[in-house]
């Protein structure tokens, strides 16, 4: 007994997810409260459609900032494999499974190069990917011509179907989100990858004299992001039924909220993917209550905004406590 | 004593939450009751679309509606504006007013809106395509467009033009309609030699310069600028200012914005089409209100009027003055 009442709380200090997930399950209860649609099974489903993309995008970015890496070009990346796959699917004719294949294919292509550009030039991959951001940006508008892609075929819009859990429509998309965050969870916590990961981001020198070859991890994790958002690309065409240029153009600092208020680290090595999942579900939960309790929507932004400087408050506190 | 700290600190934010509610929406006991409408525009910040949340909350005041509002984070912003519609819904809306930033793109989500019963009224700017909403209550933007080319046409009395176009973006149909409507009302053709000059500015004023400046470098003798709206007509105005042309240069502009109808009455802006964002919101709430009570609903085009605003009359063009720009203008 007194076993268990010492370490319950000792588990909570080392469990970065433990202060996201009260502060998500406080936020249930406040907007349950408030409205009467907030606590039923639709409106949860429509939650997790809203941060599935976000969701996916935040894995990747999980990833990389585990590495004490960021990644800003990974709504820019998203928005073109969403516009290469509906682009080739619909203008050119190609079979969807290439066109598919082929938007993943170039988002893990453009990850490929941040980490060279990372570790074969040691450039900060702030700078690497503030770069790439704008190359794939321009490189979206130009291949799209501006032009919104419409008239997708099935297999691009699959994932937005949906399902029925009793009395409650669920996507197809927003079971894969959910599967990816457990795959990577598994990945992370279970695998001498996952460990070699945490490593690299709390010291990269120890980590490559314990043998790691650190350089091609720190590739391969921008590869891995890339795949990554190229799924998140597949979410976004299927969520919204077209391929827009226009897409992802703040994704890139939603990704990093919601691992921030998942309680991973920005200084690397530190944190969870779970974590993350909790933190984008943060702010989708915060986005639906204040809409369904009729707060007008520049609320939300300065309501995360509140939020995100208070979870690294909690993360340096703890830190200090720590020590 | 991590979850305990971050517990404590939630419970701070949501009390800030709680304000902000409190402030934002009065009657919230009687929200169960009380029919709702939503407002989604392209931004918060735009003051055309301030001017129109301001015309929808006066509408829904006086018809006894509670309004919910909602924006994108930029001009062609999708995904906030599905999100947006979604949560509406959930919510129990009758109505949504909507200014798409992808007109194509949001279509999927107004359809599934529509399907839940909920009447959707574009505003401002038409989807595509256009039946995608129930109505649409917007300004002719080719005839706005159309006006300041018969007007610019008229003021330059037959002197040889060279022409600059300070247009919106490619792929976005109010640009292209006021572009349209321009070289129509000065009866020339896209593609003619006159204009010398055709810059994009998403309609922004420092972009406006930027672009003013490269035509005149392009073509230092450009006497006509068309501009999409008065943003991008100031910033033509400062560029042309610092090469000491401002004088003999005609600007021409769309949108009837305060900042623009005072540019008009100065002289910087030569003529504007002013149009009317109050209205478009204040008829689209009231349609709403209608269904609410009624179960009909609204449909087709309605056209919300645009108004010719000069102090330079020219011959054969209808204007009214800046008094009555100023009484009607928005932001």
């Amino acid at each position: 007994m007194a076993v268990m009442e010492a370490t319950l709380p000792r588990r909570l200090i080392t469990t970065p997810v433990a202060g996201p997930l009260v502060a998500l399950l406080l936020a249930c209860v406040f907007f349950g409260l408030r409205t009467d649609q907030f606590l039923t099974g639709p409106n949860f489903s429509l939650i997790i459609q809203q941060v599935m993309v976000v969701g996916t995008l935040a894995i990747g970015q999980t990833l990389i900032i585990l590495t004490a890496g960021i990644d800003l070009s990974n709504g820019a990346i998203m928005a073109f494999g969403g516009i290469v796959m509906t682009k080739l699917a619909v203008d050119s004719g190609l079979p969807p499974v290439l066109a598919l294949v082929a938007g993943l294919a170039i988002c893990s292509l453009f990850g490929l190069v941040n980490g060279l550009l990372v570790t074969r030039i040691s450039l900060p991959p702030f700078i690497v990917t503030l770069g790439m951001l704008n190359v794939v940006f321009a490189l979206t508008h130009i291949y799209s011509n501006e032009q919104t892609v419409t008239d997708l075929p099935p297999l691009l819009t699959f994932l937005g179907q949906t399902f029925q859990v009793g009395q409650t429509n669920v996507t197809y998309g927003s079971l894969l989100t959910i599967l990816l965050f457990l795959l990577f969870a598994y990945l992370l916590g279970s695998t001498a990858w996952g460990k070699h990961v945490y490593a690299l981001g709390n010291s990269p020198e120890v980590a490559r004299l314990t043998g790691i070859r650190t350089a091609r991890l720190t590739v391969g994790v921008y590869t891995l992001a890339g795949f990554v958002y190229g799924i998140a690309a597949l979410l976004l065409v299927s969520r919204t039924g077209v391929g827009d240029p226009q897409a992802g153009q703040t994704d890139n600092l939603d990704s990093i909220t919601a691992v921030v208020l998942g309680g991973t680290s920005l200084f690397g090595g530190r944190g969870l993917v779970i974590g993350t999942l909790v933190g984008a579900l943060i702010v989708g939960v915060f986005r639906n209550g204040l809409q369904l309790m009729g707060v007008p929507s520049i609320y939300q932004t300065l309501i995360t905004g509140v939020l995100v400087i208070l979870a690294v408050a909690v993360d340096q506190l703890s830190r200090r406590r720590n020590r | 004593m991590n979850a305990k700290l971050s517990a404590g600190l939630l419970v701070a934010a949501l009390l800030v939450t709680g304000c902000g509610g409190g402030n934002g929406g009065s009657g919230q006991n009687s929200s169960s009751s009380t029919p709702k409408v939503g407002l989604i525009t392209k931004t918060e910040t735009n003051p055309f679309f301030v001017k129109m949340k301001e015309g929808a909350q006066k509408s829904a005041q006086a018809n006894g509606l509670e309004l919910m509002s909602a924006a994108g984070k930029f001009d062609g912003d999708n995904a906030s504006q599905i999100t947006a519609i979604e949560n509406m819904v959930a919510a129990g809306v009758k109505g949504i007013l909507i200014t798409p930033s992808d007109t194509k793109a949001i279509v999927p989500a107004i359809k599934k809106a529509r399907d839940a019963g909920v009447l959707v009224i574009a505003l401002d700017t038409p989807t595509d395509p256009q039946d995608a909403t129930d109505a649409l209550f917007a300004t002719d933007n080719l005839k706005a467009g159309e006006l300041i080319g018969q007007y610019a046409k008229a003021a330059m009395a037959g002197k040889p033009a060279k022409i600059a176009t300070l247009d919106l973006a490619p792929g976005v149909t109010v640009g292209q309609l006021r572009h349209d409507g321009f070289l129509k009302g000065y009866g020339i053709q896209e593609g003619d030699p006159s204009v010398v000059c055709s810059q994009d500015t998403r309609g922004d004023q420092a972009k406006g310069q930027t672009a003013m400046e490269n035509c005149l470098q392009k073509a230092p003798d450009i006497n006509v600028v068309y501009t999409i709206n008065e943003p991008a007509a100031l910033g033509a105005y400062t560029a042309l200012k610092a090469k000491g042309r401002e004088k003999d240069v005609l600007i021409v502009s769309v949108d009837g914005g305060c900042t623009g109808t005072k540019a008009v009455k100065s002289g910087e802006i030569a003529a504007t089409s002013q149009q009317y964002p109050l209205k478009m919101a204040e008829d689209g709430v009231k349609a709403v209100a209608d269904f609410a009570k009624s179960g009909k609903k609204v449909s087709g085009y309605t056209d919300t009027g645009v108004t010719l605003i000069t102090d330079k009359p020219a011959s054969g063009v209808e204007a009214k003055d800046t008094t009555f720009g100023l009484a009607n203008c928005w932001g």
